[in-house]
């Protein structure tokens, strides 16, 4: 990271702490701004974030790796997110998976090069009577197939 | 004065504030039926701790006296009439009549079912554990009966174990997630290395990023290990290494022993805490093989001379001279997990710290170059041991500072738990032992050094030298105990007036010596932060310890430690000093012969500079 953006990133989060108070119960809204704003929580961030709230780096850490919604990596535009819990796995989400990665040529947990897609799995979002599921940003699909996955994957492109 | 930051602990945790003795507050009492039994405890107490107030037992994991409460193992559940679910004892306080059964076959089943799913992610054979005999879930399993695993038993790696560190090892395939290094590293620590990290399955106790144990802002401080259940956690072990030199005959094996580790020692051989067991250590150590042992309260008694004497340089340039850039208060330095804390959280107050390295490497460099010469013997064929109550030791013997006398001035870092596991590999049970003395030429110390193993005991000792070398006085509290510096409270302030001064010292005449003392490094971060707004400007003295209660709690003693048991070790130092013929650092005589033969330009000289003081690191808490 350039020494320019971090002095950017610690003013933006200082005034998120001015925002919603320096104390610990203002983690979760900073998070959310910061992810909302930068599609992702460096480092960096979260060492920053716990300066200012006076908390410690890797209780910041801890809540990060604990919600789905944030993340630690940047993101691509299109954020799919393929659910694997039980039903779905049932109803072979793996099939989906591996169309969608060969299609994409990343594995889950990546981003594409032009970071234009990410892959991540979920945990269960109410579908499941119409499992395989997965979300496409804000986008429901249902009754998946592997060929049918890649149609849609395609129409993002 | 000093404030309180807000605590960490949820509302829920934190006292009642009660009116007392009203109708229905605290401190009235209330009556319980336990097992059939009736029982009249205070209002709020635990359902746990009126069971442990009436002998009767019941299974935790996850409480630690030392902590806040956590309720998330459930091994501890009690059935409570009308309730329709089991009720974690550690957690639920009493305040109304209650029906409790701790032994029913629903609580039974319960606490069978839990330990059923704790050992099917459990990895491991207690066999090749180092906790072998001393873990807490091997003892459910065996209080339950366990015989056989109900929900299978991982036999694969998840994790890998981090070796990074000098002093902690983390094996997180024997976590059982009860948290207790979380809330010891935050709350009572206030370091905060460690959090439960991901979720679900793959919830695990981790760094910031996973990252290895030495790169982040971990005090070695080994109070994590000490609050470890399980053997999730342990001690950088050198004994392997220490045993290869003893069974060579080529080197020349010495060890220093700590004043806190014969104060624990015999716990680990079946003794109650707070018997001491000097002697019998030192004829232990001979049969083991050690060629020499010595005793680090000579270097105790030698910090105290160089730090006394740096005490009053600093006053002298600042109330004679008028220097401002001299640091007033000084901090003491002999605690290695103290001197790391200041240097991650506070670098630009490295200034405050004593120059003065601790007794352990005071006396390394003594070793490699005062003893090797007197005895002729090359101090390359020399090996330095150090028994310590401390797991921070064995980093600070590795920093790379610490070779003044051209060597590793100190090989190894050995805890008491080790020592102790090397004394039963030799087949000795130490308490059968005759005693033995120290060896010479540095001998039996003074009782000073001794109770450097307590917290206060630096200052104790500090104040019967300084006050007598500026008044020519004997400290006036009875029989030098100088209470104000005893007891566990965290932080502690007193003073001491200097009247009837020397001439040399005659700037002094009236001045109240103002000290404090804090152990564990939540209080010593009060005490910086008060610092830092600028409070303690008429403070002259400040004795920080890493660990609560001092050494005799530090992360190398035996497990379990609570309030009691380091209450327990703490008096037999006390009393141990109490019955010492020499109880002033500057009376003992090897301390004079030192000084004569070779320290020759006194303390705080050339020679001393060159090997007994040090500088410092300026770490910052940036995790790169
Ligand atoms: S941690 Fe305890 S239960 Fe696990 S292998 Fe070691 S001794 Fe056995
Ligand atoms: S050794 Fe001390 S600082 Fe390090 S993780 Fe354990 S409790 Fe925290
Ligand atoms: S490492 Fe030890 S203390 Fe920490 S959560 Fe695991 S078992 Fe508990
Ligand atoms: S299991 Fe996939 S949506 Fe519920
Ligand atoms: S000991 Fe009570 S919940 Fe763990």
């Amino acid at each position: 990271m350039l020494v320019s953006e971090k002095h950017g990133l610690t003013a933006e989060i200082e005034s998120l702490a001015e925002k919603y108070g320096r104390t610990r119960e203002a983690l979760l809204p900073i998070l959310q701004e910061i992810q909302m704003r930068h599609g992702y929580i460096s480092e960096f961030a979260q060492q920053e974030i716990a300066n200012f709230l006076d908390i410690h780096p890797v209780e910041v850490y801890g809540v990060v790796t604990f919600y789905a919604f944030l993340s630690r990596k940047p993101e691509g535009r299109y954020i799919v997110k393929l659910c694997q819990t039980i039903a779905c796995d049932l109803a072979d989400k793996e099939a989906i998976a591996r169309a969608i990665e060969r299609e994409l040529n990343i594995k889950f947990g990546e981003t594409t090069q032009d970071t234009k897609f990410t892959l991540q799995y979920i945990n269960c979002m109410g579908m499941c009577d119409q499992g395989p599921a997965m979300l496409v940003n804000d986008d429901v699909y249902t009754h998946l197939t592997p060929h049918k996955a890649v149609e849609i994957i395609k129409s993002y492109k | 004065m000093i404030k309180d930051k807000l605590s960490r602990t949820p509302v829920s945790q934190q006292p009642l504030i009660v009116k007392k003795e009203e109708e229905g507050g605290i401190g009235s009492f209330v009556e319980v039926e336990i097992n059939g039994r009736k029982i009249q405890v205070q209002m709020g107490t635990t359902i746990l701790e009126a069971c442990r107030q009436n002998n009767i037992h019941i299974p935790t994991l996850c409480y630690h006296e030392d902590l806040c409460l956590a309720g998330l193992c459930r091994i501890c559940v009690v059935e409570i009439e009308g309730m329709r679910t089991l009720q974690a004892a550690c957690t639920y306080p009493i305040t109304n009549k209650l029906k409790i059964q701790t032994t029913s076959e629903k609580v039974r089943k319960a606490r069978r079912h839990i330990l059923d799913l704790l050992l099917s992610e459990h990895y491991g054979e207690c066999y090749s554990c180092h906790r072998n005999g001393n873990c807490e879930l091997q003892s459910l399993a065996k209080e339950y009966g366990v015989d056989g695993y109900k929900f299978g038993h991982i036999t694969e790696r998840r994790h890998t174990v981090d070796r990074s560190s000098y002093s902690v090892i983390r094996d997180m395939d024997k976590c059982v997630l009860c948290k207790r290094c979380v809330r010891t590293c935050i709350d009572l620590q206030e370091v905060g290395v460690l959090e439960a990290t991901h979720r679900g399955y793959d919830t695990t106790i981790s760094t910031f990023y996973d990252k290895p144990l030495a790169d982040v802002i971990c005090i070695n401080c080994g109070q994590c290990i000490n609050r470890c259940p399980t053997a999730a956690l342990k001690a950088n072990d050198p004994s392997d290494e220490i045993w290869v030199a003893i069974d060579n005959p080529k080197k020349h094996v010495v060890i220093q022993t700590a004043p806190s580790p014969r104060a624990s020692i015999g716990e680990e051989f079946g003794l109650p805490p707070g018997h001491s067991m000097t002697k019998q250590l030192n004829t232990a150590l001979r049969w083991i093989g050690f060629d020499k042992v010595f005793d680090t309260n000579f270097t105790a008694d030698l910090t105290i001379m160089e730090e006394g004497t740096e005490l009053l340089n600093r006053l002298k340039k600042k109330l004679v001279e008028g220097d401002n850039n001299i640091k007033l208060p000084q901090f003491t330095s002999c605690s290695p997990g103290w001197v790391k804390y200041i240097e991650h959280f506070y670098p630009d107050y490295l200034d405050y710290l004593s120059t003065c390295k601790s007794p352990q490497q005071m006396f390394g460099a003594l070793i490699k170059t005062f003893y090797a010469q007197e005895n002729n013997i090359a101090p390359e064929d020399i090996v330095t041991v150090a028994l310590m109550p401390c797991s921070a030791k064995k980093f600070e013997c590795n920093r790379p500072e610490m070779h003044s006398s051209g060597f590793k001035d100190v090989d190894y870092g050995l805890t008491t738990r080790e020592m102790a596991q090397m004394i039963r590999e030799a087949g000795i049970n130490l308490p059968d032992l005759e005693g033995s003395g120290f060896d010479d030429p540095f001998g039996d110390a003074s009782g000073a050094g001794l109770i450097f193993g307590a917290t206060g005991g630096v200052m104790e000792a500090a104040l019967r030298t300084v006050y007598e070398i500026v008044t020519g006085r004997e400290v006036p509290f009875k029989n030098l105990e100088i209470t104000p510096c005893r007891g566990f409270e965290g932080v502690r302030q007193a003073s001491v007036k200097l009247e009837g001064t020397l001439p040399e010292w005659n700037f002094l005449e009236g001045v109240d010596l103002n000290f404090m003392i804090a152990h564990g490094t939540a209080n010593a971060k009060k005490v910086m932060e008060a610092l830092v707004r600028g409070e303690l400007e008429n403070i002259h003295f400040i004795e920080v310890m890493a660990c609560p209660g001092g050494c005799i709690g530090g992360g190398g003693q035996p497990i379990p430690t609570s309030p009691e048991i380091r209450k327990k070790r703490a008096e037999a130092i006390y009393n141990e000093d109490r019955g010492l013929e020499v109880r002033k650092s500057h009376q003992n005589p090897h301390i004079k012969y030192i000084y004569e033969k070779f320290l020759i330009d006194g303390p705080c000289g050339h020679i001393s500079h060159k090997l007994l003081h040090t500088h410092y690191v300026k770490r910052g808490k940036f995790i790169a």
